[in-house]
């Protein structure tokens, strides 16, 4: 199981705030305590803190200061990929770029670029329409962009399919469409493409978030989900990470699983 | 027709150790032994590295062993004098290390002190130039005491020390990390425990490349296959990148295989088994091969006859 901490975003007030002021300080803070919670990627996001023409400059400066004081690869997140081509241009370690609909003109900007900088896709079982409302239009994008990976060469360990969970509150029939995508996706091709969620969508503007959740990650790992852009601060939330990998038969028990599934 | 193989790709690898220390190593060894690093299942040459052939450590005991006289004889008039029977394993039956059992310290028999067990160690250190490993009695107690004296007093030999067990590793793995030695952690037969006991010694500070995992064996016969399917799923748990399974393994064959009646027991007494001098080599070096074939590094032997097959047999199976 694999986390990409979402808490550099720019949706955050504290990290907005950093963006404008030109601070590193709240995004290494978050950075390194991430990676101490459990995350093995750090998603980086500017959200609308940053206007769109000074979006370039903020990826590169982004990537620059947390990798002062991470060695941990990132999640480059956002709509403009002028500004994540910027971002991949710094970075260390092979990133992955967040994310890519299944739309012929959007996959052809993107996975030359994922190549070119030896990056991974999040791709999105989406196109202009939306999301689709069952598994099997889902999984037909998912199909899309297996093909794009193949065209371009990408391995499929590289390309994470995100079926796109949304709130349980306002879309509660998504939730089960969403766990028999991740089925079927695991089963498009050989090797399997991954998966991935953006978690905290399902439980948005709800009272009881971090139980749905947890549950939610249970369920979905159960299907298929290698992947989740998660609060990997929350100890709770990386546990139900680190127990279904004992219970999948994925990682051999010792007493002390949690504390060696946040080992690095 | 040709035939495509169908190979396994594996993210991870054993972890390599290195046993015993030269002279410009802080030592006094004539040369150390690398064990591990392997980055495939058993010879499977065309998969991936077996980056060091598996090793065979031959067992000295301080006091004179009950075993059969099969195997007795075979080593004439040294068994009383480890330093002798050290140096004649080495010379004569080419052992890579030396395994020396201080059962002499057991309390209800010899009672050794620690400065006497010390003295012995140093009397095989100077006897041979081939890595140790030092283990001691049945006795937990006494076991700290000795081993906290002989890891002191053989500072920088790079020892491998034993025994580190789930109820009794906090002495050993300190007098390990303080004076620069590497640690037998056995298991009962226990994957789970196995990999609870690696981490507990790790969180104390012991680097993984300092331990060898002893995931304790049954002899041919005896429970041979659980010791097989443990130890297969702690070297396919190491190829998947485990790092608190992915240390080279010690099996103690010599002793297992020849505790049980098939390999001490005469050809009078039970006509169908056949010679015993036949016998008993074949099930030590059958045990040996086995454990080769699950990912074994460091197998204790006592027979030299045993020996003797299992080297030709390791020998072939390395040559690619």
């Amino acid at each position: 199981m694999i986390i990409f901490g979402e808490r550099i975003n720019g949706m955050f007030t504290d990290i907005g705030e950093a963006l404008r002021n030109k601070d590193p300080k709240p995004l290494q803070y978050w950075a390194v305590k991430q990676q101490e919670g459990g995350a093995h990627y750090l998603d980086v996001n500017s959200g609308p803190a940053i206007p769109t023409h000074e979006r370039v400059e903020a990826y590169e400066w982004m990537v620059n200061v947390i990798q002062e004081v991470s060695e941990l690869p990132l999640v480059l997140d956002s709509t403009n990929y002028d500004a994540i081509e910027a971002g991949l241009k710094v970075c260390k370690r092979p990133a992955i770029i967040n994310s890519c609909p299944a739309e012929q003109a959007k996959i052809e900007r993107v996975f030359p670029m994922a190549m070119q900088y030896n990056a991974g896709v999040i791709g999105l079982t989406m196109d202009k329409v939306g999301i689709p409302k069952n598994s099997e239009n889902r999984v037909a994008f998912a199909m899309e962009l297996v093909a794009a990976a193949d065209e371009y060469g990408m391995p499929m360990e590289d390309l994470y399919i995100d079926p796109l969970i949304l709130p349980c509150n306002v879309a509660q029939e998504h939730a089960p469409e969403v766990l028999e995508s991740l089925r079927q996706i695991k089963m498009l091709a050989n090797p399997a493409p991954r998966t991935v969620l953006g978690l905290s969508n399902v439980s948005q503007k709800s009272p009881d978030r971090n139980l749905i959740n947890r549950t939610y990650l249970a369920m979905a790992i159960a299907c298929g989900l290698d992947a989740a852009i998660m609060d990997a601060n929350d100890d709770d939330l990386v546990d139900v990470a680190a127990t279904c990998q004992i219970l999948l038969n994925r990682t051999i028990y010792a007493d002390s699983y949690l504390k060696v599934f946040r080992a690095r | 027709m040709s035939v495509a193989l169908v190979k396994e790709r594996y993210t991870s690898k054993v972890g390599e150790v290195v046993l015993g220390a030269t002279s410009e190593q802080g030592g006094t060894r004539t040369s150390t032994v690398s064990v591990g690093g392997d980055s495939t299942l058993p010879f499977l040459h065309f998969e991936g590295q077996m980056q060091n052939r598996p090793v065979i450590a031959m067992e000295v005991n301080d006091t004179v062993p009950e075993w059969n006289e099969a195997i007795k004889s075979q080593f004439g008039d040294v068994l009383g004098n480890p330093g002798a029977w050290a140096k004649k394993c080495v010379d004569e039956f080419g052992a890579d290390l030396i395994y020396l059992k201080l059962n002499g310290a057991d309390p209800e028999g010899v009672n050794r002190s620690p400065e006497d067990c010390t003295r012995i160690v140093k009397e095989v250190l100077a006897a041979v130039g081939v890595p140790l490993i030092v283990v001691g009695c049945d006795d937990d107690e006494k076991n700290n005491e000795i081993m906290a004296a002989i890891a002191e007093a053989a500072t920088g030999e790079n020892l491998l020390l034993g025994l580190a067990e789930q109820d009794n590793y906090k002495s050993i793995a300190a007098a390990a990390m303080v004076h620069k030695h590497t640690l037998i952690a056995r298991s009962p037969l226990d994957i789970n425990i196995c990999k609870q006991l690696n981490i507990l010694i790790n969180e104390m500070g012991l680097p993984l490349s300092k331990i060898v995992i002893d995931p304790m064996i049954g002899g041919l016969g005896f429970g041979i296959e659980y010791a097989y399917s443990i130890m297969e799923r702690a070297r396919l748990g190491a190829l998947a990148n485990d790092k608190m399974l992915s240390m080279p393994m010690i099996c103690t064959v010599g002793y297992e295989s020849n505790r049980c009646k098939e390999a001490n027991a005469s050809a009078e007494e039970f006509p169908g088994w056949g010679d015993l001098k036949d016998r008993g080599v074949l099930w030590e070096a059958m045990t040996a091969s086995a454990m080769l074939q699950v990912g074994a590094s460091i197998l204790v032997m006592r027979n030299p006859a045993a020996v003797r097959l299992v080297q030709k047999n390791i020998a072939d199976l390395m040559n690619k």
